[in-house]
């Protein structure tokens, strides 16, 4: 005989009452960053060199530009959530864990998000 | 209770280290330092997109020797996090727990990581020699 209510065993959160996300998202961001890592080394790689040029060249093409706002989100996820469970091993004090918590999300869509629109930047702007 | 006598889980320093302990540990290592990278990363194309300028700034700032040494760094990093990480994927699935095939995986991991590393060093020594 089972104790969860069946009430909980639908909603399917456990006894962190958030479900399984955070362990989910983790793992499929890095089956996507597997692959999309290995498209900006060699993307990097290839370029005949880092001037700015080449650079703007390079994510001007939509291809480019879509595989690296994807590879942008994809590691700004998966990091938030990585940084997220060390900060939670490590850090003793709530209120430290939970500052700490805080800025380390922040910085991450701080980071993402200026990432994600300087690609849009160069693919939509053109010349410049 | 305090939350202060609540053991946290990983007390690495009560243990022997063993090699597949320190490959789990290295792998939030590496996941950690390449976090610091992302915001280079960022960096990098906020800068391409904000002109000449800023770009030529750029440039000077991964011309720095520590950050050269740190890009290295984040070649190794991102092999070994790859191969680890692909590692846990099994585990997650069900595969590998046993001691021999954890110790094997856990040996052919750092071959590949050691290898890919050589051979994308190899073809970015012109990357970080000139250019940016």
């Amino acid at each position: 005989m089972s104790l969860r209510s069946p009430l909980g065993y639908v909603l399917g959160h456990g006894s962190a009452r958030e479900g399984v996300h955070h362990w989910w998202h983790l793992r499929t961001t890095s089956a996507a960053l597997a692959v999309l890592g290995i498209w900006f080394v060699f993307g990097i790689l290839t370029l005949p060199d880092l001037g700015r040029t080449s650079v703007v060249a390079w994510l001007g093409r939509p291809v480019n530009a879509v595989l690296m706002m994807l590879f942008v989100a994809a590691t700004a996820w998966h990091s938030a959530l990585g940084v997220q469970v060390v900060v939670e091993d490590y850090i003793r004090g709530k209120g430290a864990r939970v500052l700490v918590l805080i800025g380390v999300r922040f910085v991450h869509i701080l980071a993402g998000a200026a990432a994600l629109f300087a690609v849009l930047k160069l693919a939509l702007g053109g010349k410049a | 209770m305090s939350p202060l006598s609540r053991p946290l889980s990983p007390h690495l320093q009560v243990y022997r280290p063993m090699y597949t302990m320190v490959l789990s540990i290295s792998h939030r290592a590496s996941g950690v330092f390449q976090s610091v990278g992302m915001i280079l990363l960022a960096y990098w194309l906020v800068a391409a997109a904000g002109g000449a300028g800023s770009y030529a700034t750029a440039a000077k700032v991964f011309s720095n020797p520590f950050v050269k040494l740190a890009i290295v760094g984040w070649i190794v990093a991102f092999w070994f996090h790859l191969f680890a990480g692909l590692r846990h994927l099994a585990w997650d699935a069900g595969f590998g727990f046993e001691k021999q095939s954890a110790r094997r995986s856990g040996r052919l991991v750092v071959v590949l990581a050691a290898l890919a590393s050589l051979f994308t060093l190899a073809l970015a020594w012109r990357h970080l020699g000139g250019g940016a």
